[in-house]
């Protein structure tokens, strides 16, 4: 425990300065009346069998908030600098060895093809995991070309790595603007408010269609939310490394998303078979049984052929929209 | 041998995830032994007994489920340690939310699940709260940002526990999470452990069989509303 003095304080000078500790308390089925008297106080003060209803004995109860503390005043400490991830091959599904010694920077974007069940998912649990040697594929993760700490491995407040996965489905039922606030407020970012506006702001430059701030998350459309959730993961995520499983083409502005994310400064690696994100990466990795089968860096003539690819994708964009607004495609 | 209590709430995926450690405990050459506990019928020890583990099934009946498990695990740990068992997982369901299987000093697992709401942690009580390791899954149904949403609002309820993503269906995280359990607490016999928390307590006429409604068929411990 770092703060001892807060349990010392009156009460609602400590709630005002720390409003989470009555998140805590009220979580637990306490009933919260700030006065003067101190945080002990009132846990000393604690009625034995409304605690015994509630399912938890004060030496748990102060157990926990100890540990919640710690917690959230580790949110505010500073995140380790990731300046190089490192990913030493392992082998692959026979047991063929990986040779490689592949070292990531932040601002680089990595693309891992190859086809379904080969190994993509696995690549990235393993950088999760921050493998030692000790998952099926034996490969071994350094950061800052050090063996990290296994910190990384089970910390909520600073995770190392922040996934985007293809599923953007919501089943709370909260608008686009709560759920926002809820994630910025779970992250304790000092200013929420104006993170969430500005969230809801670049959602809405990346969506193919504008949307509300009230519009329940629920009803988003598959673009809107995933232009939702990357604005999410480049303003409000003090992850080092993003995993992104694929940005689908409908509804977002895959160049755009994108450049939000590297202007963060994070490592990107993306799981994609889409030609105008492959060629936006600067190496593909292609999995195979397993393994990294092969390592192609874009080439000068592939990126050349980025720009006539973004042409097709423009049109191609452009005839979707006249569908969307009841015109007709004779003409194209 | 390796003991652990594993608990949570009907249908949250208890019986997937421990399929999916049993597959990467298998792939480490350990015996497996499991118990089920369940109220009325369950099939889940043929899904068990499939992997090829030992496998021991507790009905209760008509019994409070976790009042069951209490007076019967004792003889079940037993059981596993005489078989030879490297591992022994028992599972549970928390079926009213106040109850809890876990034991002091024995490795406690919930598990819970992302569609249950964002109100459920909070209601869950010590089989949440006190748990060691709490295994979150569904996470392929919604965004990362609801599931750390959720997993925050776990981690407030239980700051104190490890907290992880496991699909059931596909394994994603199951190995991570099988090497937690290389390091549960390691026993022959729970003689002398006592529960992690008492268990909520009812003597009054209708633990006995009463049935009629009203007043004057109430009698033992007894509780009323304020209205």
């Amino acid at each position: 425990m770092k703060d001892t003095a807060l349990f010392h304080k009156p009460m609602t000078e400590t709630l005002t300065q720390h409003p989470y500790i009555e998140d805590f308390l009220t979580s637990f089925g306490l009933v919260v009346k700030p006065d003067t008297n101190s945080l002990q106080h009132y846990l000393d003060n604690l009625d034995p069998d409304n605690l015994e209803d509630l399912g938890i004995s004060k030496d748990q109860l102060c157990q926990s908030l100890d540990d919640f503390l710690t917690g959230m005043l580790a949110l505010s400490d500073p995140m380790d600098k990731v300046e190089a991830l490192t990913i030493i091959g392992g082998h692959d599904k026979s047991g063929n060895a990986e040779e490689l010694e592949l070292t990531l920077k932040p601002g680089e974007v990595i693309c891992i093809v190859g086809p379904t069940g080969s190994g993509k998912s696995r690549l990235l649990a393993d950088i999760e995991w921050v493998a030692q040697g000790d998952t099926p594929t034996k490969r071994k993760i350094l950061i800052n070309n050090q063996v990290p700490d296994s910190k990384w491995r089970f910390s909520t407040e600073h995770k190392l790595v922040a996934q985007l996965s293809q599923n953007m489905n919501f089943v709370m039922d909260l608008s686009a603007e709560e759920f926002i606030r809820m994630h910025a407020e779970s992250r304790l970012v000092t200013d929420p408010e104006e993170k969430v506006a500005q969230i809801l702001q670049q959602a809405n430059e990346l969506a193919g269609e504008q949307f509300a701030p009230d519009t329940p998350v629920t009803s988003l459309s598959g673009g809107q939310s995933r232009a939702l959730m990357i604005a999410d993961m480049a303003i409000l995520s003090k992850s080092p490394i993003a995993l992104i499983d694929e940005i689908e083409n409908a509804g977002i502005d895959r160049k755009k998303a994108l450049d939000l994310l590297i202007k963060e400064e994070k490592i990107i690696l993306m799981a994609t078979h889409d030609p105008i994100l492959a060629l936006m990466g600067d190496r593909r990795l292609v999995i195979k049984n397993g393994g990294i089968h092969k390592i192609i860096e874009s080439s000068a003539a592939e990126r050349k052929n980025l720009v006539s690819l973004e042409e097709l994708d423009n049109k191609l964009l452009a005839l979707r929209n006249r569908i969307r607004t009841g015109d007709t495609l004779e003409n194209i | 041998m390796r003991f652990l209590t594993i608990s949570g709430p009907p249908s949250s995926g208890k019986t997937s995830v421990i399929l999916r450690v049993i597959e990467s405990l298998q792939d480490r050459k350990k015996k497996i032994g499991v118990v089920k506990f369940d109220c009325l019928l369950t099939d889940d020890d043929k899904l068990y007994a499939k992997k090829g583990v030992l496998v021991k099934k507790g009905l209760s009946g008509a019994l409070c489920p976790d009042h069951y498990f209490v007076s019967n695990i004792e003889s079940c740990v037993t059981w596993g340690h005489e078989n030879g068992c490297e591992y022994l997982i028992s599972e549970s369901a928390g079926l009213c939310n106040r109850c809890s299987p876990h034991i002091k000093e024995i490795t406690a697992v919930c598990v819970i699940d992302n569609l249950s709401g964002i109100g459920t942690p909070k209601k869950i009580g010590p089989m949440l709260k006190s748990a060691d390791i709490v295994v979150i899954t569904k996470g392929d149904i919604v965004s990362q940002a609801e599931r750390e949403v959720f997993a925050s609002r776990v981690k407030q309820v239980n700051p104190g526990a490890i907290i992880m993503n496991v699909n059931g269906i596909t394994g994603q995280g199951a190995f991570e999470l099988t090497s937690l359990f290389e390091d549960a607490s390691d026993i022959e016999t729970l003689k002398g452990k006592v529960l992690r928390f008492s268990m909520p307590s009812a003597l009054c006429s209708y633990c006995l069989g009463e049935t009629r409604i009203g007043e004057e068929h109430q009698t033992g411990n007894i509780r009323k509303m304020e209205i």
